[in-house]
């Protein structure tokens, strides 16, 4: 591989799930200081993309998300962790998308960064959990794509992966151009590095609108998602069951001869 | 559909703000704003006090959606065999074409799988759509989707659904495109609405601590993927048939761009937790990865298979393929046993509709006791010995 590679990884920023917790009284979810971000499998997704750079110096990486304003802080840690560009989507025609639209807007974004060798993009966001957004910008673009990425090697004419399965896993080979769609298992993902950082202000971010894009307002965001939420409500726990008190021992008897009652062992 | 801030009736008391659960609302001075991140799931509307939120249906463009008749199911098959997620699809998918009034139908792909039809039959298929040809052998991206594709595209499903397995996952968003349509992922509960008979979707996000019913008002076919092991299997009748459509398959050069070299099996114990009966899990209160040896013992004792939260698996305690929750197995046993396991969503998500739940963990606060049919607080050391001790003596 002695030619120059062109990577895009696409990123998303999302809520840290693991800090969001339910108000027990309102049954809402409680967002007030939870952290945003970068996407943990597309962190995955960018140590892939670098690990190729690495690997061939000469290669270069963009990443690219569709989002807020406020997601350039997660751009600058792509770049803070080696990224050369970065390109932000942003635009309120491109709000209320479904993964549909979504994938619509990220092929055109892809398209107007200019051909790119391999796509990454994480397995899943960790907000919504879909894993759809990543095939679905392959198919608009009409490349071929391997989801479920976990181990990556570079080949002349092709690249060789392993895919995860539920009960192992699948070596398959793809050709280039491709989207991959990265597990965790595929890497560690590396920490910012000082020099990187101090780089960043030479690496200016990317912004774009419908208009940059070349993107019809009227196939992005809500206009252009067939599925729409019609109604979102926090699970409802079954109902507290019965506490069983005393010493372990007392505990267990009790434990048993209710599962006996019950017919449960 | 929009959600609206009505500017006259907002106080600014900053409700709706917190109430959000895509951070979409900003105060602009004392306004509520809502931003781009907006999905219309109006969780506001019924948190705001003075009724300034309101949401907006907008007009609906008419597609004649008749012509699409049949719910249908993709029919996993793996070596030969039908995946436990398709026989849950087929009674799934009977239960939405009774209520529509249509029938219910199976694609299924595959080199010699023709004995597979009968099984379909007997699991109360209508009608089976076979593709059988050697590039189908083995599950690849583009041979099943142009199959499938040109399937949907003569024979006009209303709704087709997938499991959710890392092939249906894979399949159903590139098909979902082709279609150009929605797919709502990984759904827990599918039902059809009784006016419109439009499919109702719902499923979980945010790891599970929401959840958010979905539609796909304007496209057909209405299609998602359904997460394994969350409904109930369809029964097997010897002798039934139904009506076998063989599908026309042919590929070109440049058809499949991907080549499957080998297919490696590592673990056989995913299986066994979908399938198990009794499960025994441990987290993070067993302190060490030795713990595990204790529930090991409760698990031998009354046949049950073990089960991990994700902390365990995540500090290297005990492998991926025991990981119940959100990003594991979703299990329903009979009897599920959390023994040092607090209760994280993300892992009550894959196994709160277990039948019956015990619960032991040393803190009373712990949320796994919202859960729990039976909880007992106190030390998993002493309780499970006591519990092992008991059931001897029986």
């Amino acid at each position: 591989m002695g030619i120059k590679m062109r990577i895009i990884v696409c990123v998303k920023q999302v809520p840290d799930t693991n800090e969001v917790k339910i108000d027990p009284v309102k049954g809402t979810l409680i967002r007030a200081g939870v952290p945003c971000i970068l996407n943990p499998d597309d962190a995955n997704a960018l140590e892939a993309a670098l690990k190729i750079k690495d690997e061939i110096p000469s290669t270069t990486i963009a990443v690219l998300t569709m989002g807020l304003p406020q997601a350039q802080i997660m751009l600058k840690e792509c770049l803070s962790m080696g990224a050369d560009e970065a390109y932000l989507l942003s635009d309120r025609a491109f709000g209320g998308a479904d993964t549909c639209a979504t994938s619509t807007t990220l092929a055109y974004g892809i398209k107007k960064i200019g051909q790119a060798d391999i796509i990454f993009t994480g397995r899943q966001a960790i907000d919504g959990d879909t894993a759809q957004v990543g095939p679905q910008t392959a198919q608009r673009l009409n490349i071929p794509f391997v989801t479920y990425v976990q181990d990556i090697k570079l080949k002349d004419d092709c690249i060789q992966v392993r895919r995860q399965m539920e009960d192992g896993y699948e070596v398959l080979e793809v050709q280039m151009p491709c989207l991959l769609t990265a597990v965790k298992e595929l890497n560690e993902p590396r920490y910012m590095s000082i020099y990187n950082i101090m780089s960043i202000e030479e690496k200016p971010i990317t912004v774009w609108n419908h208009e940059d894009i070349e993107l019809d307002p009227d196939n992005c965001g809500l206009k252009a998602s067939p599925t729409q939420v019609l109604r979102s409500f926090t699970p409802s726990s079954k109902g507290k069951g019965e506490m069983l008190y005393g010493t372990a021992q007392e505990s267990a008897k009790t434990l048993i001869a209710k599962m006996n009652e019950k017919h449960m062992l | 559909m929009a959600v609206k801030i009505v500017d006259e009736k907002c106080k600014g008391c900053t409700k709706c703000v917190k109430s959000c659960p895509f951070s979409a609302i900003s105060m602009n001075g004392r306004l509520a704003v809502i931003g781009e991140s907006c999905s219309r799931c109006g969780v506001c509307v019924k948190e705001c006090p003075f009724g300034a939120i309101e949401v907006i249906e907008e007009e609906k463009k008419a597609i004649d959606l008749s012509s699409y008749k049949g719910v249908w199911v993709f029919a996993e098959q793996r070596e030969e065999h039908l995946m436990n997620v398709t026989m849950e699809l087929l009674l799934e998918g009977k239960k939405l074409a009774k209520d529509i009034g249509t029938k219910v139908c199976a694609i299924l792909c595959g080199e010699h799988v023709e004995s597979l039809v009968g099984q379909l039959f007997s699991y109360g298929v209508d009608k089976v759509y076979l593709a059988d040809h050697k590039e189908l052998k083995n599950y690849r991206t583009d041979a099943y989707t142009k199959v499938i594709y040109e399937a949907i595209l003569t024979y006009k499903p209303e709704i087709v659904l997938l499991g959710a397995t890392h092939i249906g996952r894979d399949l159903g968003p590139c098909l979902a495109v082709r279609c150009n349509t929605g797919l709502t992922a990984d759904c827990t509960k599918l039902e059809i609405d009784p006016e419109d008979k439009k499919l109702k979707q719902t499923r979980p996000a945010f790891g599970g601590s929401l959840m958010a019913t979905i539609v796909c008002p304007n496209h057909r076919p209405q299609m998602a993927t359904v997460r394994p092991g969350v409904m109930d299997k369809a029964e097997y009748v010897k002798g039934k048939e139904g009506e076998l459509i063989r599908l026309n398959v042919h590929f070109e050069e440049g058809d499949i761009r991907t080549k499957l070299i080998r297919i490696v099996k590592t673990a056989g114990e995913i299986a066994s937790l979908t399938d198990a009966e009794i499960i025994v899990s441990g987290g993070m209160g067993l302190g060490s990865p030795q713990g595990f040896d204790l529930i090991k013992k409760l698990a031998k004792k009354i046949g049950g298979t073990i089960g991990a939260s994700r902390a365990c698996v995540d500090a290297g305690w005990i492998e991926h393929s025991h990981q119940i929750g959100q990003t594991g197995t979703t299990v329903r046993p009979k009897l599920y046993f959390a023994c040092g396991i607090s209760g994280a969503i993300q892992h009550l998500a894959g196994m709160q509709d277990s039948d019956n739940i015990v619960a032991i963990n040393k803190n009373e606060s712990a949320p796994i006791f919202e859960v729990a049919d039976y909880g007992i607080v106190g030390d998993l050391f002493e309780v499970i010995p006591a519990i092992i001790e008991e059931l001897e003596k029986q």
